[in-house]
């Protein structure tokens, strides 16, 4: 067959385009992960050494080698414990209003344009607001409840979409049955759809809360401190937070307080990984038990 | 209590005469605890619209105490930012311009990338790659913007130093290309979700006519859905615009009219956390320049999401 006449000349070179941009698309699409790659082995290089009990035990200091980050982790466990105890119930409640109670219609329409408005507005703007509503307004000073109200408006709109999301994906038998045999809106709430999507909501939780574990701007606005060596006792307390204490050894020129800082940020990611893995699990676990 | 029960839990008189039967024709759906927990719901879903509405009048009422002082056209067309300065001016062209290099850079980085990136997984890989390639791509999504900031100024900028000439420590280029890297994920997830949702049946028509794969891919896949695409690339810019930390750490805190992205630039958002970072004393006008600042850039990403919305809803292909 070598000598057959081939239908288009051009073929092998259409081929060739193909395998090459092909090629391209990949390199592009590893790009990524290759960038993820460095950065972490970037961070273990330059911080590991200075990653040891007693970084986690100490508070920061001028010195490096006495600096540690208790503190800030004292301080994180606050503010995400605090952020999900105010964000989690409005956030449910509002998105089983959305889905199962408001009536459709234009008023529905126009919260949910500015629930998926509100998820797109720069975290910088809430600590903006934070700071003029909270930490002014209501004279709540610099204190850990400014922060957390603050970062639970932030996290709302995503905890909101994604139990939309799960309430969406129960399947409508399950309503129907239900109401059939009498029961009210709210029964069929909570008895059926509420342990129905749980596992879907909890997770869309996990993943608000690892996004505001990591939020750095809203907190710089609304004056959380760096320097503090004191452990927060009550809501009213000023505090620091992982973040932020990242933020500010990486802005020293030092090189010893860069360490500092790419500890910190193992710590951070560590947590992160862990809480992004707890959603995964928790998806996977209950994937089985799932309602079709 | 000698209350009947219902069968819905709720509470009725009892029918005279049969005591141990509830009254039917009571109507639950309406009983009162039903109602107060439809509105509390309510109030709930109402605290999203207040917090729109409380960022709006924050951002307006504040702003009205620094145009009180520096007149609008001052704001707009003056070309020095200086408000730390004995001599304060306060145009916002430099903040402006900073916040534009930065982004250009970042779309010049994250738009080829992400959009290719979208292509290969939403027609290149083979499913079992398409489930390794989607979350890793999403872990890059989560990273705090801290640590990118961390990344651009302690590992790109001494990385580019040798290439680039007169690169600064502080400068717009490496902090562009963070912010770049950032928004990857988020141009490519929703190109794929675009590039997915046109019908299958196009690609076959196409490949029973003879075109190869890459001719589907860029002669009708692509085209298909580039109002998907074209928002997505809108959205991913204002998620640049809006990013504070990366900006912050790498690209300094000089507001430098300039489009050399080997020099240092303030970006707005970098302005804000500056103020706020510093000893500014809380009511004077430096003070309140943040909230005008801060409205101009609750403008620009407003405008932009909106405008992503109007193309995702109006030049939609209908399949």
């Amino acid at each position: 067959m070598d000598d057959a006449q081939p239908f288009d000349e051009k073929l092998d070179q259409r081929r060739r385009k193909g395998l090459l941009l092909g090629g391209v698309f990949f390199l592009a699409t590893i790009f990524g992960l290759v960038v993820l790659l460095t950065l972490m082995v970037d961070v273990v290089v330059k911080g590991g050494q200075w990653l040891d009990w007693e970084f986690l035990t100490s508070f920061p200091s001028r010195i490096p080698e006495n600096a540690g980050i208790e503190s800030a982790i004292v301080g994180s466990l606050w503010m995400i414990g605090l952020t999900a105890v105010l964000s989690v119930p409005i956030g449910v409640a509002s998105a089983i209003y959305l889905e199962e109670y408001a009536p459709r219609g234009w008023f529905l329409k126009l919260i949910q344009i500015n629930i998926n408005n509100l998820a797109g507005i720069p975290s910088v703007i809430y600590g903006i607001l934070g700071l003029a509503l909270f930490v002014r307004f209501m004279a709540l000073e610099r204190s850990l409840l400014a922060g957390a109200l603050t970062m639970a408006l932030l996290i709302l709109p995503i905890i909101i979409i994604s139990a939309q999301e799960a309430l969406r994906a129960v399947p409508s038998g399950v309503r129907e049955s239900a109401f059939a045999l009498g029961a009210t809106r709210w029964q069929v709430v909570w008895s059926h759809l509420l342990p129905v999507s749980a596992p879907s909501i909890m997770t869309g939780i996990i993943l608000a809360l690892s996004r505001a574990i990591g939020e750095t701007a809203p907190l710089i606005m609304i004056g959380a401190l760096t320097f503090i060596a004191f452990l927060p006792e009550s809501i009213m307390d000023q505090f620091t937070v992982l973040p932020i204490q990242i933020f500010n050894w990486t802005a020293r020129p030092q090189p010893e307080f860069q360490g500092l800082a790419a500890a910190g940020i193992i710590v951070l990611m560590i947590a992160l990984l862990l809480m992004n893995l707890s959603a995964i699990l928790l998806r996977n676990y209950f994937e089985k038990y799932r309602v079709r | 209590m000698d209350v009947p029960q219902t069968f819905h839990g709720a509470t009725g008189p009892a029918i005279e005469g049969f005591p141990d039967r509830p009254d039917l024709s009571a109507n639950v759906f309406r009983s009162p605890k039903e109602r107060a927990i439809e509105v509390a719901l309510a109030f709930c879903a109402l605290v999203s619209v207040l917090t729109t509405l409380g960022i709006a009048a924050v951002l307006v009422f504040e702003s009205l105490n620094f145009f009180a002082e520096v007149s609008i056209v001052e704001f707009l067309t003056d070309s020095r930012w200086t408000p730390q300065f004995a001599e304060k001016h306060f145009g916002i062209r430099p903040l402006l311009s900073g916040t534009l290099l930065v982004t250009v850079i970042a779309a010049v980085v994250a738009i080829p990338i992400g959009l290719m990136s979208a292509i290969f997984i939403a027609e290149y890989a083979p499913v079992r790659a398409r489930r390794v390639l989607k979350p890793g791509l999403e872990l890059l999504a989560g990273i705090p913007t801290v640590v990118y900031g961390y990344f651009a100024l302690t590992f790109v900028t001494p990385l580019l130093q040798p290439i680039v000439p007169g690169l600064n420590v502080y400068n717009a280029l490496s902090a562009g290309i963070v912010v770049g890297i950032m928004i990857i994920p988020m141009v490519a997830s929703l190109s794929e979700d675009a590039i997915r949702s046109v019908p299958r049946s196009l690609a076959e028509g196409a490949y029973a006519l003879g075109a190869t794969r890459i001719e589907v891919v860029l002669g009708v896949m692509v085209p298909g859905a580039i109002s998907g695409i074209i928002a997505s690339f809108i959205l991913a810019l204002s998620r640049a615009i809006g990013e504070t930390m990366i900006v912050t750490l790498a690209a300094g805190a000089m507001p430098n009219l300039t489009i050399n992205p080997a020099e240092s630039v303030q970006t707005m958002t970098a302005f804000i956390v500056n103020v706020s970072l510093g000893d500014t004393p809380q009511g004077t006008v430096e003070f309140y320049s943040l909230f005008a600042v801060g409205l101009v850039l609750f403008l620009v990403t407003l405008g932009m999401n909106f405008l992503a919305n109007i193309i995702i809803r109006k030049y939609r292909e209908r399949y």
